[in-house]
């Protein structure tokens, strides 16, 4: 079965980890904001993240993230959410004005000025941090080991 | 219509929720005083004031029930947005909201253990009117005797009958709300 909401999975996950301000200054230099009104205004909250020991042991509580969320709607209906790491408010209503025009005709023009710029920001700043953690990686083996 | 679907929530949740908080414990605190209380707007078939109460107690550690015409799509989408609350029958529901008729039997509900009476479920009745006249109410929180119109009596008796286990009551129509607690008697 295809995951339906996977596009959208996609697009939320990547506003949720973006940096401070960024979705906000994206969301500006492509559009003009909509009116829109707000489901919940938003709110600061923490939610738990958990983990599996090496990724299919048991699961444990590594520690809770704050969280920003908010819902609105469009005058056309759509409905947008956003859950956004942080406590910065005007993120998250950027984030939810996003997830709601995702749903609407400019869907193809923001994804090209909001979602892929930041997607290669994220792309490129975790292949600078892998990059960085390689540059101290460590082979041990044995050249010599001097029995003969 | 989906975004109308979900409106309705409270506007400013820290303030409203305390407010009606403060009202729905006025009300159990003096049995049969007819109360308004507002803030929450939820879809028909639900009332202010019912709205407003599942707004205040609910959340995701409390199960709710839906009974008859309230258990529709649009009470659930909202209530799932709202507040989180698991949606699941009689036996296992911390609150009920739904028509006299379409809530019964009450013996379907928990009524707590003796250990923990507080363990027992509050049921939210949709009436269509609440008016200071009909049954007799004395018992804590009331000064002699009060009236209030409900739907029978002799269930509230036997609930009474179970204290200090049984069920709690909140009547709800429009705006306006009344409680009775397991510990009052009705005559």
């Amino acid at each position: 079965m295809i995951d339906q909401n996977a596009p959208r999975k996609g697009w939320m996950g990547l506003m949720a980890k973006a940096p401070e301000g960024r979705v906000a200054a994206l969301l500006d230099q492509a559009t003009q904001r909509p009116a829109f009104t707000w489901l919940r205004a938003p709110e600061v909250g923490t939610v738990m993240v958990r983990g599996r020991a090496g990724g299919t042991g048991a699961p444990f509580n590594i520690g809770e993230v704050t969280v920003t969320r908010c819902a609105l709607t469009l005058p056309g209906g759509e409905i947008g959410h956003a859950y956004i790491q942080g406590r910065n408010k005007a993120d998250a209503e950027a984030a939810a004005l996003i997830d709601a025009l995702m749903q609407t005709d400019a869907a193809d023009a923001l994804r090209r000025q909001v979602l892929d710029p930041l997607e290669a920001e994220l792309t490129a700043h975790k292949a600078h941090r892998a990059a960085r953690a390689a540059a101290t990686k460590v082979d041990f083996f044995t050249m010599v080991r001097g029995e003969d | 219509m989906q975004a109308e679907r979900l409106a309705g929530g409270f506007s400013e949740p820290a303030t409203q929720s305390s407010h009606a908080f403060r009202i729905v414990m006025e009300a159990m605190a003096r049995p049969g005083t007819i109360r308004p209380i507002a803030g929450a707007r939820a879809p028909a078939p639900l009332s202010v004031a019912a709205g407003t109460v599942l707004l205040t107690l609910c959340d995701g550690d409390t199960p709710v029930h839906l009974a008859g015409e309230a258990d529709c799509e649009a009470v659930r989408a909202w209530l799932a947005f709202h507040t989180g609350a698991p949606v699941v029958g009689p036996s296992q529901a911390m609150f009920a909201v739904g028509s006299w008729q379409a809530l019964g039997p009450l013996s379907a509900y928990a009524t707590g253990t003796p250990d923990y009476p507080d363990r027992s479920a509050t049921l939210i009745v949709e009436c269509p009117d609440l008016h200071p006249a009909g049954a007799t109410l004395t018992g804590p929180g009331i000064r002699d005797q009060a009236a209030l119109s409900l739907p029978e009596t002799r269930a509230f008796q036997e609930n009474r009958a179970l204290f200090p286990l049984g069920l709690d009551f909140i009547f709800t129509s429009g705006d306006r709300l009344a409680a009775l607690p397991r510990s009052t008697e009705v005559r």
